[in-house]
């Protein structure tokens, strides 16, 4: 301990060119966990730490550290808290909220276990998510994204606790709101906002826009209100037919909900046992529309009729994760399809055209930011749980905020695509082939 | 009844030969007589052979052997997995094809009529023909939509539409209208193998009828390229365009016109949509007079492409007179017997729109 604080402290001391104590607070501080399931229970907020003990009543000489004997009085001295990570709770189990249940006797388990390797890459992915969509939101005000942007800040729970419950191998489709499962799926958030921006580094060469991205086993990214379900069903069709054990992920909104393709596809899915999950990510509004204006029954996880169904706590991502893993099993199973219902909430309007405040209160908003939002709710409870300290989370932070600054850099520096590539694409393995420009002698070539 | 005994029987100078031939030589494949609807099956099952990842999906296309019965047996050799009956949700189950296709599969997916596509032409389009270029050439559809198309006998206005022009209007899609049994076999073959999607718009009235198939047109592999037009009869005094059953049509008319000493060449378009001008050009730049014979209705038509193309291209300057179109009039399909057959080109309106062009 001694030795690790003292090579802390010197490297400390390089880099901030100051004078650094480091001080053992091992001896006043417990930091083996208190037992998980009552603090996960009850606490929401993480408790205060101990306040760091004056440097004049250390009982333990020996372990103070400094570069200078005479460090103490001189200005700019500071004192730093260090825990060990070797005291850091490495795995804890948390309470989850029940899941409402349709024609199932058995739900999702009611703990979730959490390493602290998962944690923080939970909090991560999730952070990057949030950051990329606030960047967008400031790239469309400054007018370098336009048309459609639909950000999915407040909902990051859903895309990641999905991700966590399936695999790369599995499928997922969703509709519009898709950056986020843009990134859970693959695509870097370089090329997420280069596609946003129209350049030629784009996902989609800049050809497609926010509602068309794609990655291997990520169909998008669609435009059209509850078309995606159908395609999604056929992809599960797809995995059915080739027997190779994946699943497909088919997501659509409270709004989508009320298509009648949606009612289709529970049809054949369920006909044909198809493994699909079919997830309705509930924010309680269709555009300006509320869920009790659209719907004659907002149940949705029950609108499958024959198909089980489970509500979900969608701003906690452990609670979606362990009920994706739930529905992923019962597809693998051969049971045929299953619908989730997360109930999550959108911090921005439906698009960036929309404020979001026409049909809803600021304190409504105000009110789930504050007492629900998905990346406090981890964050609090592994600190709560001694998991992970602070400071990791602001280092996060940081390496996150840069990545998005670069990536924002790129995506507002990197080229449009050039115009002799305008007609490519239409086709896929075809010949050269001719395309009518704007007039008769505007002869253009299109590529596969 | 009349068209296909008319088809029969322009066949039948070479049916007779080929029958005696057939008695001959047993052993060696040679010239047969194939019905369109056999020509389509026959593709469809060495498809759905020659690759696995091929499969069937509509209404009534496994156990009622097809509502047309284009998929006669089909189900019976290969099961339930790869011939699959669908409910009516013409929306539900083409996403569900297209979603099929773009996880790796080469679906074949049936409309009972081009009618009911209606239903699911946001997949055809925003899902299937727009996904490629949108994707930058990350996601391909290798699908095949098919099923009959334009008018039949009988059905009333909402069952006899000729979506042609519709399809062919989209980036993204190819669309294809056999007329003959050759025609039927190559281009729903070339049309499985291709990785886009492909509208194949088939006919009702087409499918009993019957066509010598040469011995090269039954190999398994062929094909006949999408995106070329064939030049059905040489001619040098006028140019007839069709597509899908009014080829027969024009064939007919023209055995009429010859015997006035008007001598029409033939083009059967194959391919609505790439379009082959060329061969539409080079045959014009001969015979300077073009007339253009659709079943659908004229406006925004198949026929309005044409002579559009025709203007802006070098054909224009050898055009004696303005083309022609000749297209089914411009109403709902009437039911009564009279009124539908007056609602669609017939012979005698073919050879008097050729007599004007030509001004005789």
């Amino acid at each position: 301990m001694k030795n690790m604080l003292t090579i802390i402290s010197n490297a400390l001391c390089r880099i901030t060119g100051r004078n650094v104590l480091l001080i053992d607070l091992s001896a006043y501080v417990s930091v083996t966990s208190p037992e998980a399931p009552d603090l996960a229970k009850t606490q929401r907020q993480p408790p205060k730490p101990p306040p760091p003990p004056p440097v004049s009543t250390r009982a333990h000489d020996a372990e103070l550290v400094s570069c200078q004997s005479d460090a103490l009085d001189a200005p700019g001295a500071r004192v730093m808290v260090s825990r060990s990570y070797a005291d850091l709770t490495t795995q804890a189990t948390f309470d989850i909220k029940r899941c409402d249940l349709h024609r199932l006797e058995e739900g999702p388990p009611l703990r979730a276990e959490l390493t602290r390797d998962q944690g923080l890459q939970y909090y991560r992915t999730m952070q990057t998510v949030r950051r990329m969509e606030l960047k967008a939101d400031q790239l469309y005000k400054q007018k370098i994204i336009r048309g459609f942007c639909h950000l999915y800040d407040g909902q990051e729970a859903c895309a990641v606790g999905i991700e966590a419950a399936i695999t790369p191998s599995d499928h997922l489709i969703t509709a519009y709101r898709a950056h986020a499962y843009t990134y859970t799926r693959g695509v870097s958030v370089k090329e997420i906002l280069a596609e946003l921006t129209g350049r030629k580094g784009g996902v989609a060469k800049g050809k497609g826009g926010s509602m068309h991205m794609y990655a291997p086993h990520f169909y998008g990214g669609n435009g059209i209100v509850g078309a995606q379900v159908p395609l999604g069903a056929g992809i599960a069709l797809a995995c059915r037919y080739q027997g190779n054990n994946q699943i497909c992920v088919t997501l659509y909104g409270d709004g989508a909900a009320n298509q009648g393709q949606i009612f289709e596809s529970y049809n054949m899915a369920a006909l044909w046992k198809l493994p699909c999950i079919f997830i309705c990510e509930n924010n309680k509004y269709g555009m300006g529309t509320s869920v009790e204006r659209a719907a004659a029954c907002t149940d949705y996880y029950k609108r499958g009729d024959y198909i089980p169904g489970i509500r979900v706590d969608g701003m906690d991502v452990l609670c979606v994760r362990e009920a994706a893993k739930f529905a992923a099993d019962h597809c693998r199973s051969g049971k045929g399809p299953i619908i989730m219902e997360l109930q999550t909430y959108r911090y921005h309007g439906h698009s960036m055209s929309d404020p979001g405040v026409s049909y809803r209160t600021r304190e409504e908003i105000q009110e789930v930011r504050s007492k629900s939002d998905p990346i406090s709710l981890l964050k609090e409870r592994m600190l709560a749980n001694n998991m992970a300290s602070a400071e990791e989370f602001k280092v996060i932070d940081i390496a996150i905020r840069k990545e998005v600054e670069d990536a924002a850099q790129f995506a507002t520096s990197d080229p449009e695509p050039p115009l002799d590539e305008l007609c490519n694409h239409i086709f896929k393995s075809s010949p050269p082939l001719e395309v009518r420009g704007t007039n008769p002698w505007a002869k253009l070539q299109s590529l596969s | 009844m009349a068209a296909s005994l008319n088809c029969f029987l322009r066949t039948g100078k070479n049916a007779v030969s080929a029958l005696r031939r057939r008695g001959i030589h047993r052993s060696a494949p040679a010239a047969v007589q194939v019905t369109v609807r056999d020509a389509l099956t026959q593709a469809m099952d060495e498809e759905l052979e020659r690759d696995e990842r091929v499969f069937l999906l509509g209404e009534e296309v496994a156990q009622y052997d097809g509502a047309y019965k284009v998929s006669r047996g089909l189900w019976k050799k290969y099961g339930d997995q790869r011939i699959i009956d669908t409910p009516i949700s013409e929306m539900g189950f083409t996403g569900i094809a297209v979603g099929a296709a773009m996880a790796g599969l080469r679906p074949i997916c049936e409309f009972m009529t081009f009618n009911f596509s209606m239903q699911a032409i946001d997949q055809v389009i925003n899902s299937a023909a727009k996904t490629c270029y949108m994707s930058a050439g990350l996601q391909s559809v290798p699908i095949v939509f098919r099923g009959p198309n334009g008018s039949s006998a009988g059905v009333a206005a909402q069952h006899s539409q000729c979506f042609a022009a519709w399809y062919a209007h989209c980036p993204g899609l190819k669309v294809v209208s056999p007329w003959n049994s050759e025609d039927a076999r190559g281009l729903l073959k070339a049309a499985i193998r291709d990785d886009n999607p492909v509208v194949f718009l088939e006919n009702e009235l087409m499918y009993g009828v019957a066509f010598e198939m040469s011995e090269e047109s039954q190999s398994k592999d062929f094909t006949v390229p999408i995106g070329k037009a064939k030049v059905e009869r040489q001619g040098n005094h006028a140019t007839l365009v069709s597509h899908s059953r009014y080829v027969g049509h024009c064939l007919d008319a023209a055995a009429v016109l010859a015997k006035e000493g008007i001598e029409c060449e033939v083009i059967n378009l194959r391919t609505i949509r790439p379009m082959d001008v060329e061969s539409i050009e080079t045959s014009v730049m001969k015979t300077n007079h073009l007339v253009t014979v659709e079943g659908g209705w004229p406006q925004f038509g198949v026929g309005a492409e044409i002579c559009a193309r025709i203007m802006e291209g070098p054909a224009f300057n050898y055009l004696d007179a303005p083309a022609t179109r000749v297209t089914g009039v411009d109403i709902p399909m009437p039911y009564a017997k009279i009124l539908e057959d007056n609602s669609v080109p017939q012979i005698k309106d073919i050879i008097f729109s050729v007599k004007k062009t030509l001004n005789v």
